[in-house]
């Protein structure tokens, strides 16, 4: 019988073409708008490491104590979102997780080797190898770069596959040299495309930015005296000059990840994180009780507040105003439907149960649902077309409209519709075919 | 075929009760052609309502094709109905955007039978009306009495036990009423069970026995049988 339905709600639908137009814009509209926003949403929301996101922990270590002020974003419990050189320093020297990166974000300009191409700006981040093995980064080519690199402070950088095109047309760099500020660096990796959104290694700056271009040892930018590109935050207290004195300062700039495989391997390192700050109170440079805490990718995103309190409050709006747009298809289809109460009084009295009325016009709102679906994709499109235009970059990647993000407007429209059907197709299966008949 | 016995039906409302029928006694052999007649109120159509199953009665039994109704769910009603009864209205009661031959197809897709047999049985029933050449119109192409005639090939296309007519020629002129008047009496010559619904008396003298119902009663059951069928086959 679907098929015999389903002829039946397109002759239907045909029958009053008006009707039917506004039932679907309303539904596309309120398709349109909320799948606009849920994609944004979703993009923001989601899992960057769905694989290792409950593995991979970011660490915070209380150095400025109980009495400081402005720590950040994500301050309900008084905690810093980065740590200072000394503490990333101390943690790297413990190797007390199963891989560990303090990290930052830095810059330089390249230089060419092609005296036609002028020099440009790179992003770099600054790392140690664990990097690499811990976020599962591809590589098109070569590797990253080896413990002892690290620790000989080698002169060696994995680069972006985008800047290889750019600057090696694509060709094989391993082995080959780039120069960042004068310096000459070997290339040992090309890395794959890998854009975890939002950047979750380090939220505080530009979060739904690209990733870096070059990426060199952590000890080897030190060496550098690279300076950070980042958010920096010294508790109002500047610290000696120059760059010895940044890294004996208790300035946070500094962003460290550790891989903890097991829950016994996450204890553990609670553990020896508060032993950590313990030691430090014990040395005098803390005059407070140890307070750390590690946080998987999920919680991490979750008290950065990746996603904004504004974007919530717009998917909410978004998502009240297909509501909004459902009712008026639902009165729309209350009356489309009981202007055909002398048919389905027909249709009854023919044999018709009240069964076979319900399903014949829910179907009829499933298929107003699917025409409202599409034409929801298609503003949706255009809605994320319009954001394009308006907004940054960063959120210009964003926007993708995925397989499964089409599969879900498609199935929230027929689905909502036909919610929204249930009453008016309610109202029909009541329909008295005596009380029709004997009107007629 | 249909037996209706100490039959009641009664409107309430919060400060009245009303009887369309009361105490209503009836029995319809099979083959037979019955008019029912009476002044308007009378409680024709609500017995014809509740004949075809489309609306519950109050008390009193009623038996269809030896089956009793009394007590079956919506389903059950639908499919005898569906099965048993072919309805035959006095407003045609075509569905506009379909065509003749989809018309006729709405009982058979609730019978549930396969595409050949809906299109033999439609084929069968638009010949038996003399409207095969008029299967792709739609209602509003056809003249009153070929719009009847569809109900009547629509009514008759699920093989019914009961032809239940509601004031058949009502909407028609002399010369169109008296095809379908026509129509239904070879039906009858070729065994179907017809009560027919009318305030018409010269349409009544048309069927083999008529009753008479005034405020819900049945006041007259014909002791005479008029063999007005079988006399104008004769002829």
């Amino acid at each position: 019988m679907f098929n015999y339905y389903f002829g039946l709600a397109i002759r239907s639908l045909r029958r009053n073409i008006v009707l039917t137009v506004l039932m679907i814009a309303a539904v596309g509209v309120g398709i349109g708008a909320s799948m606009t926003t849920l994609t944004v949403f979703r993009a923001m929301d989601s899992d960057p490491i769905p694989e290792k996101s409950r593995q991979l922990f970011a660490v915070q270590i209380d150095n400025w104590g109980p009495n400081a002020k402005g720590v950040g974003t994500g301050d309900s419990e008084h905690l810093q979102e980065q740590i200072s050189y000394i503490d990333a320093t101390g943690l790297m020297n413990a190797r007390a997780a199963h891989r560990q990166s303090a990290m930052y974000v830095s810059g330089a300009a390249l230089t060419p080797a092609n005296p036609d191409v002028l020099p440009f700006q790179v992003q770099i981040r600054a790392a140690y190898a664990d990097f690499f093995g811990m976020f599962d980064t591809p590589f098109l080519m070569g590797g990253p770069w080896s413990a002892a690199d690290d620790k000989g402070h080698a002169d060696v950088v994995v680069i972006s596959r985008e800047l290889n095109d750019k600057v090696f047309s694509g060709a094989n760099s391993v082995g080959k040299m780039v120069n960042l500020d004068n310096h000459e660096y070997r290339v040992v990796g090309v890395m794959g495309s890998w854009e975890p959104v939002p950047k979750f290694y380090d939220l505080n700056n530009n979060a739904y930015g690209k990733s870096a271009e070059v990426y060199l040892p952590f000890t080897r930018a030190i060496d550098g005296q690279m300076q950070s590109w980042g958010n920096n935050n010294c508790n109002g207290k500047v610290g000696e000059p120059g760059w010895e004195g940044r890294l004996r300062s208790e300035c946070v700039w500094l962003q460290f990840w550790a891989e903890l495989p097991t829950a016994a391997d996450v204890e553990h390192y609670r553990v020896f994180l508060n032993n950590y700050a313990s030691d430090q109170q014990r040395l005098g440079r803390f005059t407070w009780p140890a307070h750390t805490r590690i946080r998987d990718v999920r919680e991490w995103l979750v008290y950065q507040h990746a996603v904004s309190t504004e974007v919530r409050i717009l998917v909410l709006v978004s998502f009240s105003f297909l509501l909004v747009c459902l009712l008026n298809a639902m009165g729309l289809m209350l009356a489309k439907i009981m202007g055909r109460a002398g048919d389905i009084g027909v249709r009854r009295a023919l044999g018709a149960s009240r069964r076979a009325i319900f399903g014949q016009c829910l179907i009829e709102a499933a298929v107003v649902g699917l025409a409202g679906g599409l034409l929801g994709l298609f503003l949706t499109a255009l809605g994320l077309m319009g954001l394009r235009s308006l907004l940054s970059e960063e959120v210009t990647r964003l926007t993708h409209f995925s397989p499964a993000d089409i599969t879900i407007a498609v199935m929230l429209a027929v689905l909502a519709t036909t919610l929204a059907g249930l009453y008016p197709t309610w109202r029909a299966a009541q329909v008295q075919p005596a009380w029709q008949l004997k009107a007629q | 075929m249909l037996k209706m016995t100490h039959l009641s039906k009664a409107y309430r409302t919060e400060v009245v009760e009303t009887y369309a029928l009361r105490d209503f006694s009836i029995h319809v052999s099979e083959g037979e052609f019955v008019a029912v007649t009476g002044p308007s109120g009378s409680g024709k159509t609500t017995f014809l309502t509740i004949a075809g199953l489309l609306e519950e009665f109050s008390g009193g039994e009623y038996q269809l094709d030896g089956a009793n109704v009394r007590g079956l769910n919506d389903n059950q009603r639908s499919k005898l109905r569906n099965e048993k009864i072919g309805f035959i209205f006095q407003a045609f009661n075509l569905i506009a955007d379909l065509n003749v031959q989809d018309n006729i197809d709405v009982p058979l897709r609730y019978r549930g039978f396969n595409a050949a047999e809906r299109r033999r049985r439609i084929q069968e029933a638009l010949g038996r009306v003399g409207l095969s050449a008029r299967s792709r119109h739609y209602p509003a192409e056809l003249s009153g009495g070929q719009q009847q005639r569809v109900a009547i090939a629509r009514a008759l296309a699920g093989s019914p036990r009961l032809l239940l007519a509601d004031e058949p020629t009502g909407n028609l002129d002399t010369q169109m009423a008296r095809g379908v008047l026509d129509l239904l009496e070879e039906l009858h010559r070729d065994g179907a069970t017809i009560v027919m619904v009318t305030h018409d008396p010269e349409l009544a003298v048309r069927a083999q026995r008529e009753v008479h119902i005034v405020d819900g009663q049945v006041v007259d059951l014909a002791a005479q049988p008029r063999l007005v069928a079988t006399a104008s086959a004769a002829t």
